[in-house]
């Protein structure tokens, strides 16, 4: 007899069990052990058929092909620059993937990204040990300058988009600033600084409040209230 | 049997009062705060991160590196001088081996989860708060655990097997055994296991018994410090 | 990971600050909290904003030093410890922990704060040493104060051990209800300039972002006892001066929050 243990969005820890007997299955972040599945994080519980997920709270970032990040060059080599990611892992981008304009052989990469410079990239590839290639040539790929830059749990980041990016666009209207998301928890804001604050603390609040439900409806309240 | 009420007044089963709270150091990717009794420890979890030395790093796997410290205001007597004891990092070393028991860092080659654990205040059972906190923190970490551990000592003073002892117990005047146990939630296995003092074969299964007990109280408490953190609906 | 230095600079010239803060403005909660190691003869923490900090006096008996024989002694001493900070590793302390631990020492030694005369048990023989141990449990910024203030709250709510009369050993388990025989009270505000602006509780991405910065200790009659520069770039006489006007005025702020939790 199958049974689900816990309900949808439930917060459970560790080694809480989901779901017992063999018509369920264990998804993400779950394991079977007997006939039971059980959860590996601390995170909230989806049911999805018969598969039972665990949504983390917490946790750190998974580089992921496709992902559009914020890195900071720590270093530069001979054949492009080496990225800081927030993760356990340093990246590469090569000269050729810099930009669509041909960069000349002998020419000062740095003029294009110094030490120290944050860029929004987007990861080609990761190899099987976590080892990551990065490129700027693509539109809406480019140096950070200006505007402040936020940390933030990369688990949280889909809460910060929001469902079709109806989340993120709030927060852009009602503070007027431009923001760029980092899958791997890196967030910049830009615009008046008053209202970068603003952005600044409805990100940090979603961050917080991310296991809450009508968060949408709240975030609309706090930032049509302003700030002081 | 000679040690017929405990010092403190307790049952002999009975747990010292304990609280539990996480998410206490804003700057860790995990945290806890444990007391039990007069023992207090702060558990910080920084990682999965990159590993230094090199020569450490594992291809297959993150590692797991376990630190423990007495502030050098914490022992009952004279200050400790800072630095690290060869008791501290036998402890670390036992604490990272009961901890290791249930993380899965298989998706992190090469990067390490480190595990920090300092006391401000002492009074006997510290590795087993150090444990039951760094359980916690890498928990609210969101370090794939298979499930949390927990931590309680147990022993025998003059003939009685109790739980969770104090200091005073501990150098108790009469043969006495000190069990620092830890154990996982669901299959109730050890991770943990030492023991110092003199004790029977049947009185030490008694007290393993009763530490599967206490450790289940200790557990609640685990549970109800990260839930705490997402109570909150308005 | 994250700087955003030119913005710190950029904002400060305006006289404004990522937080929103105003530049002498200590971020909220500021909370101090005495009796945090029953172990220790003395405890305090303190939190300014997200910074967390901890101070324990620890005393012993010990034969004076031979150039001070009716004197007993001080020293203070600071961990940043790595559950603190992703920034800091274990080992012995780095120059950070040093600066910390020698700057908020000359702070309270050089003001005298501590009768030492009346440490001293038997001349030549014996006196009372006061070792203030200060941890970090979470740096965001600004430990300078933050340390500062935990001593000084610690320090006032020491209670010496009892003393066997006959054999002389410390029962550390028993506490008199005597303090120490405290003089003064120094505290130590530091002031920084960014991009040409003086500000006070500095986070730590500020703490990357300055161009220099001045540590000054004071008591609660406006004398200073200790003095600390530090920073890459050079401050003019007139600087100084304000920066020291600013200490001040902030220190009497700090010292009413002490007062709440020791008096």
């Amino acid at each position: 007899m199958s049974n689900i243990l816990k309900n949808e969005r439930e917060v459970v820890i560790p080694g809480e069990a989901l779901a017992e007997g063999m018509d369920y299955l264990p998804g993400d972040n779950t394991y079977r052990e007997g006939d039971k599945i059980f959860s590996k994080v601390l995170g909230l519980v989806g049911v999805a058929g018969r598969v039972m997920k665990i949504t983390p709270l917490s946790g750190p970032y998974l580089p992921t092909t496709g992902d559009k990040i914020i890195a900071k060059v720590f270093d530069i080599t001979m054949s492009g620059w080496r990225f800081k990611t927030n993760t356990a892992y340093s990246a590469m981008m090569n000269v050729k993937d810099a930009s669509s304009r041909f960069i000349k052989r002998d020419e000062d990469l740095s003029k294009i990204l110094a030490i120290g410079d944050y860029a929004v990239v987007t990861i080609t590839k990761v190899t099987s040990q976590n080892l990551i290639d990065l490129t700027m040539k693509e539109p809406g790929l480019h140096q950070v300058s200006g505007g402040r830059l936020v940390k933030i749990n990369s688990q949280k980041v889909p809460r910060i988009i929001g469902k079709q990016g109806s989340m993120i666009s709030l927060i852009k209207d009602k503070t007027g600033c431009n923001i760029t998301v980092g899958q791997n928890g890196i967030v910049w804001i830009k615009g008046d600084s008053d209202k970068e604050l603003l952005a600044e603390k409805a990100v940090k609040m979603i961050e917080a409040r991310s296991h809450e439900e009508g968060l949408t409806s709240k975030m609309e309240k706090f930032l049509t209230g302003g700030a002081q | 049997m000679a040690y017929t009420e405990r010092i403190d007044g307790r049952k002999f089963d009975e747990l010292r009062p304990m609280e539990a709270k996480a998410g206490v150091i804003p700057n860790a990717d995990g945290s806890a705060l444990v007391k039990a009794g007069k023992t207090t420890a702060y558990a910080a979890v920084y990682g999965p991160r990159e590993l230094f030395p090199r020569f450490k790093q594992n291809p297959k796997t993150g590692i797991v590196r376990c630190h423990y410290g007495m502030m050098p205001f914490s022992g009952s007597g004279e200050r400790i001088r800072p630095g690290n004891s060869r008791r501290s990092q036998e402890i670390a070393m036992v604490m990272e081996k009961s901890l290791n028991a249930m993380i899965d860092l298989s998706a992190f080659p090469n990067a390490v989860v480190d595990i920090y654990v300092d006391l401000p205040q002492t009074d006997a059972g510290t590795r087993c708060a150090a444990i039951s906190a760094a359980s916690i923190a890498l928990a609210d970490a969101g370090i794939p655990m298979k499930d949390m551990i927990s931590s309680v000592a147990v022993g025998e003073v003059d003939g009685t097997v109790v739980a969770d002892l104090s200091y005073d117990e501990e150098a108790y005047d009469a043969i006495v055994s000190d069990i620092p146990v830890a154990m996982t939630h669901n299959t109730k296995e050890i991770t943990l296991l030492q023991m110092d003092g003199e004790i029977s074969k049947e009185n030490l299964m008694k007290a393993l018994e009763m530490a599967k007990v206490g450790t289940e109280t200790v557990y609640e408490l685990q549970m109800k410090a990260l839930k705490d953190k997402f109570s909150r609906s308005d | 990971m994250i700087s955003n230095k030119e913005t710190i600079s950029v904002l400060a010239k305006e006289g404004k600050r990522l937080d929103g803060r105003g530049l002498l403005d200590y971020r909220q909660p500021i909370q101090l909290e005495t009796g945090i190691s029953w172990t220790a003869e003395g405890s305090a923490k303190v939190q300014i904003g997200e910074t967390v900090v901890m101070a324990g006096v620890k005393l012993s008996l010990e034969k004076p030093y031979n150039d001070t024989p009716d004197q007993g002694g001080i020293m203070i001493n600071a961990e940043l410890l790595p559950l603190s900070s992703p920034e800091y590793e274990s080992g012995p302390p780095g120059i950070k922990a040093i600066e910390l631990a020698r700057v908020t020492d000359r702070g309270i030694r050089e003001a005298k704060a501590i009768d030492m005369k009346k440490l001293c048990v038997t001349p030549g023989e014996k006196a009372w040493f006061v070792i203030i141990d200060i941890v970090t449990i979470n740096d965001a910024g600004n430990l300078f104060d933050a340390a500062s203030l935990a001593a000084l709250t610690a320090l006032k709510a020491a209670k010496f051990p009892e003393v066997d009369p006959e054999t002389g050993a410390i029962n550390y388990k028993k506490k008199t209800d005597q303090g120490l025989p405290l003089l003064k009270e120094p505290l130590a505000v530091t002031v920084y300039k960014i991009n040409g602006q003086l500000l006070v509780d500095p986070t730590t991405q500020e703490e990357h972002a300055y161009d220099a910065r001045l540590t000054v200790a004071s008591d609660d009659k406006g004398t200073i006892s200790a003095m600390q520069k530090g920073g890459e770039m050079p401050l003019t006489i007139e600087e100084v001066g304000k920066m020291v006007d600013i200490a001040l005025d902030k220190a009497k702020f700090l010292r009413t929050e002490v007062e709440k939790v020791v008096n």
